[in-house]
């Protein structure tokens, strides 16, 4: 049991390593801005006096490595500083934004996970059967659907022809969950239908490759049932490489979730990032890039400790 | 050749249909000006026609004639993604390749800073750097083509270590060639299989990603006809049930799934694998 606390201690520093190195790109990318960002919100205009009491404001005449370790400081203790565009304290809106963006990747999560599970183990057991044809092609044709279309497709059946659910998604945290979950279906249902083909893919993949190996032949050989062989045989051994597609994914949903959010107009974290960039609010995008980066990271982390755990190969090294 | 036209001869019916559909959008992008029957801007009705004889998917949300500006939009966002997925294999295939030969520390160096690279989603990286640099067509190829090219380098390089081993490659090495003559004539020929099924995947990648942020509006702007920012703009069409909006995203996604059923044919070929 010491040897798996050591393993997963191991990759838990490597995964702050990662996110303070990511932290210090960041810093030193913003420090690259060409001009000042004083210049591009005060405009041609301003005044060298104007300028210098801006810079003054905003703390950008220290030097940027004191500056640097401040904001750090702020960002692990909460206080991410102030928009640059409302002058608003940034933890103050991005909370709950970020509570709705969670929520949801965690309803498109519920949908998708055990979806592409079964969908995925039977394409699998029933190899190059019609149906497995069929699922090949409609993964592929909507892995290569941009995330919009399948949005407004959606928007288009569900919401304008249907009038089923509603196609822009207001929520607010004051709603019942019933309710926000109503609202979320639609964005929620895109982002299903975005990553269910990949992890339905990587799901078969993961289980054919397991089912060509020796100890599966054997018990085919002795006359096991199909579904006990997948039961008991293939998937004690197959958690490992399901969960990493799982892990996978989901950190693809936390990113697929920005344009979703666009397109519903619903209040999250992603739409926040994409509507600061238009205004070049640079204390906010810095602020969301490191959540997203965070999360994207810790979610890579969770998959790789339990790949790890799972496989007693990988937990004793050679 | 005559191996190419052989193999093409045997390739399943996807793939045939996924060749057809990409030549057609590639002679609809080079002689768009021939094909289109207004110019890419310019006002030629009022705002939201109908579909009719003289517009015949109507007109967009300043009136523009749609049918226009999506084959002007062919040009456009193939062009720029084309460019930019050149453009990182130029970077990642290189660096990959040298990184191959030359091991050691730089390879260990690049290997952590690539890897660090990927941690982060690349869309989160190229907001950033948009928010940084502003969005410019020539910001948004070299952004994205970095991005890329760590996907690349990360192909290039483990697909070139099986072939640096090789005796053929020390005995160049001995022999005094230079690196970049190794390079050329000793690794990449035998690595094009798979650098090459990869150019298709980064290319679909890359083509998505940009019609994304065009759609987000902050990839390539307006007036350039382009699909992404075309899906924006009239978005609002589809509260009327009208399909108008669709049509532009429904070109990202008939290309998309064409080079992907020739990829997929690619890789089948590439790894030797027959249906298991």
């Amino acid at each position: 049991m010491s040897s798996l606390l050591r393993v997963v201690l191991q990759r838990l520093g490597l995964g702050v390593m990662t996110l303070f190195v990511v932290s210090l790109i960041i810093a030193f990318v913003v420090e690259l801005l060409p001009g000042d960002i004083t210049q591009a919100m005060l405009g041609q205009s301003a005044t060298p006096e104007t300028v210098a009491a801006f810079r003054a404001e905003i703390g950008l005449d220290r030097p940027a490595h004191i500056r640097y370790f401040e904001w750090l400081h702020g960002m692990l203790t909460g206080d991410m500083g102030q928009s640059l565009a409302s002058k608003r304290e940034i933890a103050g809106f991005v909370g709950p934004r970020l509570s709705n963006t969670l929520f949801l990747g965690g309803v498109a999560a519920a949908i998708a996970v055990p979806l592409a599970l079964f969908l995925g183990l039977l394409a699998a057991l029933y190899r190059n059967s019609l149906y497995d044809r069929i699922v090949n092609m409609a993964t592929l044709t909507s892995i290569s659907f941009p995330e919009f279309f399948v949005a407004y497709i959606l928007i288009l059946f569900f919401s304008v022809k249907g009038g089923f659910f509603p196609g822009i998604s207001n929520v607010s945290t004051d709603l019942a969950f019933g309710d926000k979950l109503f609202r979320t279906i639609l964005p929620a249902l895109t982002l299903t239908l975005v990553v269910l083909a990949h992890m339905l893919r990587m799901t078969r993949a993961a289980i054919i490759n397991l089912l060509s190996s020796p100890y599966i032949e054997m018990a085919r050989l002795k006359g096991t049932r199909p579904f006990r062989i997948i039961v008991y045989h293939a998937l004690p051994n197959a958690w490992g490489p399901i969960v990493n597609v799982i892990a996978l994914n989901l950190a693809y949903l936390v990113v697929g979730v920005v344009v979703v959010e666009v397109v519903f107009v619903y209040p999250g974290l992603g739409q926040l990032l994409v509507d600061s960039v238009s205004k070049r609010d640079l204390p906010v995008v810095q602020a969301c890039a490191m959540i997203f980066a965070a999360v994207y990271i810790l979610l890579n982390l969770l998959s790789d400790i339990v790949s790890i755990v799972s496989n007693p190969r990988l937990l004793h090294p050679r | 050749m005559t191996t190419a036209v052989k193999a093409l001869r045997s390739a399943p019916i996807s793939a045939k249909i996924g060749l057809l559909i990409v030549t057609a959008y590639a002679i609809v992008a080079i002689f768009a000006p021939w094909i289109a029957p207004y110019s890419e801007t310019s006002i030629v009705g009022s705002s939201y026609e109908l579909w009719s004889d003289e517009f015949i998917f109507g007109t967009d949300n300043i009136g523009r004639d749609m049918l226009s500006r999506l084959i002007y939009g062919a040009r456009n966002t193939i062009g720029i993604a084309f460019a930019t997925v050149v453009l990182a294999f130029l970077i990642g295939g290189i660096t990959g390749m040298l990184v191959a030969i030359l091991g050691g520390w730089y390879d260990l160096l690049i290997g952590r800073l690539v890897d660090i690279l990927m941690a982060v989603p690349s869309l989160i990286f190229a907001l950033l750097l948009l928010t940084i640099f502003g969005t410019s067509i020539p910001s948004l190829i070299v952004i994205i083509a970095v991005l890329d090219s760590t996907r690349v380098f990360r192909i290039a390089r483990s697909a070139a270590m099986n072939v640096v081993v090789m005796d053929f490659v020390e005995v160049a090495q001995l022999r005094g060639e230079r690196m970049w003559w190794v390079i050329r004539k000793e690794v990449l020929p035998n690595i094009t299989a798979p650098l090459l099924a990869e150019f298709g995947l980064r290319f679909c990648f890359v083509f998505l990603f940009i019609a994304s942020l065009s759609f987000l509006g902050l990839g390539i702007q307006p007036p350039t006809a382009d699909w992404g920012s075309m899906v924006r703009e009239n978005a609002t069409l589809i509260n009327y049930n009208d399909i108008t909006p669709l049509l532009p995203a429904a070109a990202i996604a008939g290309l998309t799934v064409a080079v992907n059923f020739v990829v997929d044919w690619m890789l089948h070929l590439s790894s030797g694998l027959r249906n298991d």
